[in-house]
């Protein structure tokens, strides 16, 4: 029964239009919840959240580098499946999706870095150490910045998606060794503090923002892969019929 | 499934899986110097280099912390437990230096009981909590309170 429902959405959703349509209803909801889910969060997070027993007020930049590094992480975890679908089955929206998902993902692993030197420099006492959590970070932010580099540097598109899908999925072993660097060797980046399993070893006050603002981020990641999604299908797919109906009432 | 692409599917895979297989026994051929540092267990044991750059990790002993009244020197017990050398630093400590706090400290093994180091860096552990919190659990005696330490 789910495996049914999961294979007509697969095959309604991998048809371009069906695609356009779906996110035409989608959207006008999405973007709004996740604008307002994260600044919910991050509001909550920076200004009312207590401050930290040890770190004071700079902890604060959790609210903002842990949920960039696991959109940063979760978004190449999709890029991968893309990537295998563009490659196995050749289909057209998983090539579209590739192209989605890439750049904010791109710019989230750069955030995370970023942030994550700001609050290393008072916390740790420097910006950067070439442990195995940041430099297998870095070269999640390096994977990203090839996959996009590949798609615009092969004409043809649908080779550009096989030769980036390819890119895509090897890279997700590396996604694996950011996750667990910090469990598997000794690394100056501390273990996770949100847990799947087992209790977290934060405070509720304090982990209430953060998850929202994770998942307004999350939100915001989905959105943003449809608008870009959307205008990938409308220029693949821009001599077609029901493109030009679109474009001709005007109705984008 | 199509047979094209369920070859297609299987060499993807076989590709994937090896690449994993590669990626996992490089990881464990170079274990040692993945490791950001050195542990005080491994120094006692003789595992790490004498007079070589490195680094090394563990928690500052409480109650060994010793400032020199006229300079910047300080000197302190590094543990885990398992092993303890003492550590010989000149400069600024980190805000979060403590007793009881994990550091990492860059510089020479002189001895396997000597280090001197040329940088602190001071090791965050995976807790947070409000400083009220942090308050009654210590007031509680609970165990948590002694968490910071690690």
């Amino acid at each position: 029964m789910v495996w049914k429902t999961l294979k007509r959405w697969y095959h309604q959703l991998g048809s371009p239009r069906y695609f356009y349509t779906f996110s035409s209803t989608v959207l006008p909801w999405l973007t709004p919840i996740a604008l307002l889910t994260l600044v919910t969060g991050l509001v909550w997070g920076l200004a009312f959240a207590p401050a930290d027993y040890q770190q004071g007020n700079s902890y604060r930049i959790i609210f903002i580098h842990v949920p960039a590094s696991s959109g940063a992480l979760m978004g190449y975890m999709a890029l991968g499946v893309a990537g295998l679908v563009a490659v196995v089955w050749r289909m057209k929206m998983a090539e579209v999706m590739l192209k989605a998902i890439a750049p904010f993902g791109a710019a989230l692993a750069a955030i995370s870095l970023v942030t994550g030197a700001l609050w290393g420099k008072p916390t740790w006492g420097t910006y950067w150490q070439w442990d195995a959590r940041m430099t297998s970070m870095l070269i999640l932010l390096f994977m990203y910045v090839g996959v996009i580099a590949l798609q615009n540097v092969i004409r043809d598109p649908r080779q550009a998606a096989r030769a980036a899908g390819l890119l895509a999925m090897v890279g997700v072993i590396n996604v694996v060794i950011v996750k667990y660097s910090v469990e598997w060797v000794q690394t100056l980046h501390q273990g996770s503090t949100l847990k799947m399993f087992g209790e977290s070893t934060i405070d509720p006050a304090m982990k209430y923002p953060l998850l929202i603002s994770m998942l307004g981020l999350w939100l915001l990641y989905a959105a943003n892969v449809l608008i870009r999604a959307r205008s990938e299908v409308m220029w693949r797919e821009r001599r077609s019929k029901w493109v030009g109906k679109l474009v001709r009432e005007g109705n984008r | 499934m199509n047979p094209v692409r369920k070859q297609r599917l299987i060499l993807v895979v076989a590709v994937l899986v090896g690449l994993a297989i590669a990626v996992g026994l490089m990881f464990y051929a170079l274990r040692q110097n993945i490791n950001l540092f050195y542990t005080p267990q491994q120094i006692a044991a003789g595992e790490a280099p004498l007079n070589t750059q490195m680094r090394v990790g563990g928690l500052v002993k409480a109650g060994t912390v010793v400032r020199d009244q006229e300079s910047l020197d300080v000197q302190f017990v590094l543990t885990d437990g398992k092993g303890a050398f003492t550590v010989h630093y000149q400069g600024i400590l980190p805000d979060l230096f403590r007793e009881g706090q994990g550091i990492v400290a860059n510089g020479t093994l002189i001895s396997n009981t000597r280090f001197e180091a040329e940088e602190v860096l001071a090791k965050h552990d995976e807790t947070y909590m409000p400083p009220e919190v942090q308050d009654a659990l210590e007031k509680a005696g609970h165990p948590g309170a002694q968490k910071d330490s690690e």
